[in-house]
């Protein structure tokens, strides 16, 4: 049975925009997936649906078997969401933020405590269990957001877009944080911008565009449809240019800086020989952009 | 503790816990106004008027402003709550959670009930400053007080559930209940009027709670008691189907 199971999901808002145009797609139990798209596409609609913030105009939504139309408040108790934007009353403590939360599920005062201590404190957020949430940075903010999500234990997480705004370091720590949570069984849903994000945590991705599910796999044989990726290569000595090479377009972007864009049938090790045999000594290389940056937008683009 | 339960007393503790953490802006000042409203009514005005129904004016306004206190305290507690959720999202918090609409609409309208009994509670005491009041029968006081905080708590409900801004949240009780409440027999009794505006009062239903509350006090009504009651029932259940169609629909909270 999957985590989740949507099926030819529609939505139409009132205002006539159409964000959604029969997806369907199933999250296996205990997969990390990634669910990712430019702005619009329908990502944060999709998650209204499963999370009933948004009515869906058609198709059918199961979470671990339980069809959301038949009983959704079922469904919602598998279920722990961590939206875009901050939603809590700034008012209110943090502790008190993340206790309401656990008691809207039904869990009595003394066991919320007991689960948002343990929450609190895996997210660095304890110290600050008494002081107001306005009070709190952005990112302190964001944890606040993922620690009410988990207080009633989730068998499925939903994060949209939860490292936005966050510094590196703090980024990093979330994705050990979500890693731990998935290893120890919770099935995740992640919408991100980060598509290094996306790359290292996820196993299974899908890109949605426009409303539509444009590619439902898992990252490995996603990244195999990458036919063409782009290095950078810092030279020693100043280069004026490099000679061609079959399948590979090199261009001398500053006088230390070589580009180099490989099709899939040639190999770095040709690159390094071709550059060598030019007495070019390669001192650092890198990746231009992130390789499922490069595969997302071309099949955006193409879409 | 029952599932729902637990749901309930999170919102009513969250609700009584804003109501008092904020006291200067919820309690504090409605006890002034209606002290002043005693003062200038009763001791200035009231005292240069003749008896009504054999109660000096003071004794027979005393009740009325208690339950205006209570009116006006309730609706606007209940309507600033929950669209001050709405503008802070966090209402969001509630409707991915399984708490039935049910519960969230007895959540929110137990903190507008609170607030319109303990400002109704603190206006009785400042009262005991200007008069001393009879209690003929605490039941009625006790029952009109309660379900008219619980028909102004739903009222006020729907007025947030509708709210898109600030502004929407005071039309109504600035051009809707003000209004009513004054013409609802809080400074008169229908009595004194024509035949015609008795029958055209008659039509509001704060006349019914201020008449049955005040026969709590006095003993005497314009009105049959059991009419008010079954009134208050009457609207206390039609604006309770109305905050649970409109919850169920996501009106105002779903898109």
């Amino acid at each position: 049975m999957p985590a989740l199971s949507i099926s030819d999901l529609h939505k139409t808002y009132k205002s006539g925009l159409t964000a959604l145009k029969g997806v369907s797609l199933d999250v296996k139990q205990g997969e990390f997936f990634g669910l990712l798209g430019p702005n619009g596409a329908g990502k944060t609609t999709i998650i209204g649906i499963i999370t009933s913030l948004v009515n869906k105009t058609g198709g059918t939504v199961k979470v671990f078997g339980v069809d959301i139309d038949k009983d959704f408040a079922a469904a919602k108790r598998l279920i722990g969401v961590v939206p875009q934007e901050f939603n809590f009353s700034i008012f209110e403590k943090v502790q008190d933020i993340v206790c309401q939360q656990a008691g809207y599920y039904g869990i009595a005062r003394d066991e919320a405590l007991v689960h948002s201590e343990k929450y609190l404190k895996k997210l660095g957020l304890w110290d600050k269990r008494n002081v107001t949430a306005r009070e709190l940075s952005g990112g302190m903010k964001r944890r606040l957001m993922i620690a009410r999500g988990l207080v009633h234990d989730p068998k499925l997480l939903i994060l949209d877009e939860p490292t936005a705004g966050v510094d590196v370091e703090l980024r990093r720590g979330m994705w050990d944080f979500l890693v731990e949570l998935n290893q120890a069984g919770r099935t995740i849903i992640l919408t991100t911008h980060y598509l290094e994000e996306a790359e290292l945590l996820c196993n299974q991705i899908a890109i949605i565009s426009d409303g539509r599910i444009i590619e439902n796999t898992n990252k490995r044989d996603l990244l195999r449809k990458l036919d063409k990726e782009t290095f950078i290569f810092d030279t020693k000595a100043p280069v004026d240019n490099v000679l061609p090479l079959e399948h590979v377009i090199f261009s001398v972007t500053d006088g230390t800086t070589i580009e180099a864009t490989l099709n899939k049938e040639q190999s770095l090790n040709n690159v390094f020989k071709h550059l060598s045999d030019q007495n070019i000594i390669v001192e650092s290389m890198r990746n231009k952009s992130n390789r499922l940056e490069e595969l997302f937008l071309e099949m955006v683009v193409e879409e | 503790m029952n599932r729902n339960l637990i749901c309930f007393t999170t919102i009513a503790r969250r609700e009584t816990t804003r109501i008092f953490r904020i006291w200067l802006q919820t309690l504090v000042p409605p006890a002034i106004t209606m002290t002043l409203y005693f003062i200038i009514f009763g001791s200035f005005i009231g005292s240069q008027l003749r008896d009504i129904k054999g109660y000096d004016y003071m004794s027979f306004i005393a009740p009325g402003l208690i339950m205006m206190a209570i009116i006006t305290n309730s609706y606007t507690n209940t309507v600033s709550s929950f669209f001050s959720t709405k503008f802070q999202r966090n209402i969001e918090e509630l409707l991915v959670s399984p708490t039935p609409n049910s519960v969230i609409i007895l959540g929110y309208i137990s903190g507008g009930m609170v607030r319109g009994m303990s400002v109704g509670f603190l206006v009785s005491l400042v009262s005991l400053f200007f008069v001393r009041l009879p209690l003929h029968n605490i039941f009625y006081i006790l029952l009109f007080a309660f379900l008219t905080s619980f028909v102004f708590s739903l009222a006020g409900m729907i007025n947030g559930i509708f709210a898109k801004k600030f502004d929407d949240i005071s039309i109504i009780p600035t051009f809707v209940i003000t209004p009513l409440t004054y013409l609802g027999g809080v400074f008169y009794s229908i009595s004194m009027l024509p035949d015609f505006w008795q029958t055209v009062s008659k039509a509001n239903p704060i006349i019914y709670m201020v008449d049955g509350f005040r026969y709590g006090f006095l003993g005497s009504s314009d009105i049959n008691i059991l009419t008010g009651v079954s009134m208050l029932i009457f609207f206390a259940v039609a604006l309770f189907s109305v905050n649970l169609y409109l919850l169920k629909k996501g009106i105002g909270v779903r898109s």
